[in-house]
């Protein structure tokens, strides 16, 4: 049954469904409805919802709560994930599986409420020290970001990794139909052999992010590199969306990419063959994918509700084999319809 | 050949044999001890989660034979609230010294203080930055010379050392908080049994709770140790007197 739901809600609910009982946040716009649909939903699952004294605080409950092997999340908007990098970074180093989600608004600083996609550098290159990565999901819809949940606590768990659903402000707030997903039985998720629970007829346990005997640390980052290169190698997630005859293909994620998908259909009837490459993991980017589509069109065009950060990465995917524009705003503002179909018919003259 | 009819002193069980890393005269050794003694004696081992902080007592993780980790500088409380919180039958404590706990992580301890977060926190107040090299601490005494005060600690440039207890100490959810050194056999007495009521009151529910044990810094006071402990009776315990700021576990334990 379809529910009508705000995209946080849809978030939080789905959050729950996939075995999270462990909510620590603070309050910020545009996702505090999340933090407020934890606080009301986590008592009558007899879960966990603690509000912070701030995002330090946070990610370092998180970072606490992570340790005992418990399905853990948070959630945030942009200034607020700035101030959990410095936790991120630790857990990261940990190994510690939890699940952010970064509803952007517009940056830098103190910035503005409106929807953005400018955090993709801080999300996807490290927003923290040191070397570490952590798997990005970019769903387009609150029905993908409903479905996802699951899956994006079930990679933390697989790889000991860190996962983060970047969305915007457009998706928290908007609402829509949402078949939320079956429930997981929390008693069937196992305590993993790493997990801080009490040394009961058991050796002791110590989960850090710390050595100083550098030929020591250097083996804990080259378990890190092993973890993220397996990643890469078997988690690239995105979706094509009628690329098959395309001349011009647009690149863009969340939900950039769904105007686009409104943008291809217009411009097909102008006689534009569009198509759209649409990353669902942001990390492990798709890279060989768009290597290979790439090679038979005239024209990628990167478009994003930033001055330009993805497209970075589209680059290295595409490596000078045809031509990448660009087109964005960000801000808060989003590009509409309209503008992106002139941007693309700039290119097709 | 001689048969052991009791032993009056052997290594705690709550003790790993991992060799510390603290400089001769240093009292983080004894507070570790006592810390294992008093787990060992109220038989938590099994079900103790602890926390180191940054600083000299980053190792403390792998001194105590105890599931544990260690936070980022002073985020301890906040890490041992998502631990207490995730598993609030087990026991939970941070060990954190003063930069550490009074500086970068005022924020945490206080607001860990204030929900009446059911852990304990061992403080270490040596009055100074030890790892990086003698640094001037919040709680750095008036006239203190230090590697970043060089001059001696002055209200006008620096401000007043900080007094952790005392103010946590106004805080709802602080149950019970005492102030402490070891300084003397007597003093290490003391402060086991100050300790003790610490874990106590969080097996029993109550709250927060924290000892502070004013300790020494042989090393960067430029003292010996014996030099140190005369210094920390006679200057430290003006600013930091010794007590008990709040006991709200009377008759509950």
């Amino acid at each position: 049954m379809k529910m009508l739901m705000k995209g946080t809600e849809a978030i939080a609910e789905a959050a729950i469904r996939a075995g999270c009982r462990l909510y620590f946040g603070y309050p910020i716009t545009p996702q505090s409805e999340l933090t407020e649909y934890m606080a009301k939903r986590m008592p009558e699952v007899k879960g966990v919802f603690l509000q912070s004294e701030s995002e330090v605080a946070t990610v370092n409950m998180l970072y606490g709560a992570a340790c005992t092997g418990k399905r853990v999340m948070t959630s945030t908007s942009s200034p607020g994930f700035s101030l959990m990098q410095e936790g991120i970074s630790y857990m990261a180093g940990a190994e510690l599986p939890a699940v952010f989600i970064n509803v952007m608004r517009g940056g830098p600083g103190l910035g503005d409420i409106q929807p953005s996609q400018s955090d993709y550098f801080q999300s996807t290159k490290g927003g923290g020290h040191g070397d570490y990565r952590m798997i990005v999901l970019a769903p387009h819809t609150l029905q993908e970001a409903a479905n996802i949940m699951g899956e994006a606590f079930d990679l933390a768990f697989k790889y000991r990794m860190l996962v983060t659903i970047l969305v915007d402000g457009m998706i928290g707030q908007m609402m829509e139909p949402v078949e939320l997903p079956e429930w997981k039985n929390i008693e069937e998720l196992k305590e993993p052999d790493w997990a801080l629970t009490g040394a009961k007829g058991r050796k002791p346990r110590k989960v850090t992010s710390f050595d100083l005997d550098p030929y020591e640390l250097e083996k804990m980052n080259l378990r890190y590199q092993a973890t993220y290169k397996r990643v890469a190698e078997n988690e690239v997630r995105y979706e094509e969306f009628k690329i098959e005859d395309a001349d011009i293909i647009v690149v863009a994620y969340g939900t950039m990419a769904r105007i686009v998908k409104t943008v291809a259909d217009s411009a097909r009837k102008e006689g534009i063959r569009v198509g759209l490459f649409r990353p669902i993991t942001l990390w492990p980017f798709p890279y060989e994918r768009l290597s290979k589509i790439s090679q038979n069109v005239k024209h990628i065009l990167t478009v994003e509700m930033s001055y330009g950060q993805m497209i970075e990465d589209v680059k290295l995917a595409v490596n000078g084999k045809t031509n990448v524009d660009f087109y964005g705003r960000s801000a808060g503002v989003v590009p509409t319809p309209m503008e992106v179909l002139e941007a693309i018919k700039k290119i097709a003259r | 050949m001689a048969t052991v009819d009791k032993i009056v002193a052997q290594m705690p069980k709550s003790l790993s044999k991992v060799e510390f890393s603290y400089c001769p005269g240093c009292h983080h050794g004894i507070v570790h001890r006592i810390i294992a003694e008093v787990i060992d004696e109220l038989g938590i081992a099994e079900k103790t989660l602890m926390v180191a902080p940054v600083g000299c007592s980053v190792f403390a993780y792998n001194f105590f034979d105890l599931d544990g980790t260690v936070a980022a500088h002073g985020r301890a409380p906040a890490v041992a609230t998502g631990m207490k919180r995730a598993l609030p039958d087990r026991i939970v404590f941070t060990y954190q010294g003063d930069g550490d706990l009074a500086s970068i992580g005022t924020a945490e301890i206080v607001h860990a203080a204030n929900r009446g977060e059911n852990i304990t926190t061992i403080f270490i107040n040596n009055a100074v930055y030890g790892m990086t090299g003698g640094q001037m601490a919040p709680t750095t005494l008036i006239g203190q010379k230090t590697t970043t005060s060089p001059y001696g600690r002055e209200p006008k440039a620096n401000g007043y050392p900080i007094r952790m207890s005392e103010m946590l100490s106004t805080l709802e959810g602080a149950v019970y908080i005492e102030r402490t050194m070891v300084t003397t056999p007597q003093n290490v007495i003391k402060t086991k049994a100050a300790i003790k009521k610490a874990f106590q009151a969080q097996i029993k529910g109550l709250g927060f709770s924290m000892i502070e044990v004013l300790s020494t810094c042989p090393t960067n006071w430029g003292m010996t140790p014996i030099e140190a402990m005369k210094w920390l009776e006679e200057n430290m315990t003006k600013t930091f007197p010794l007590g008990v700021f709040v006991d709200k576990t009377k008759g509950m334990i």
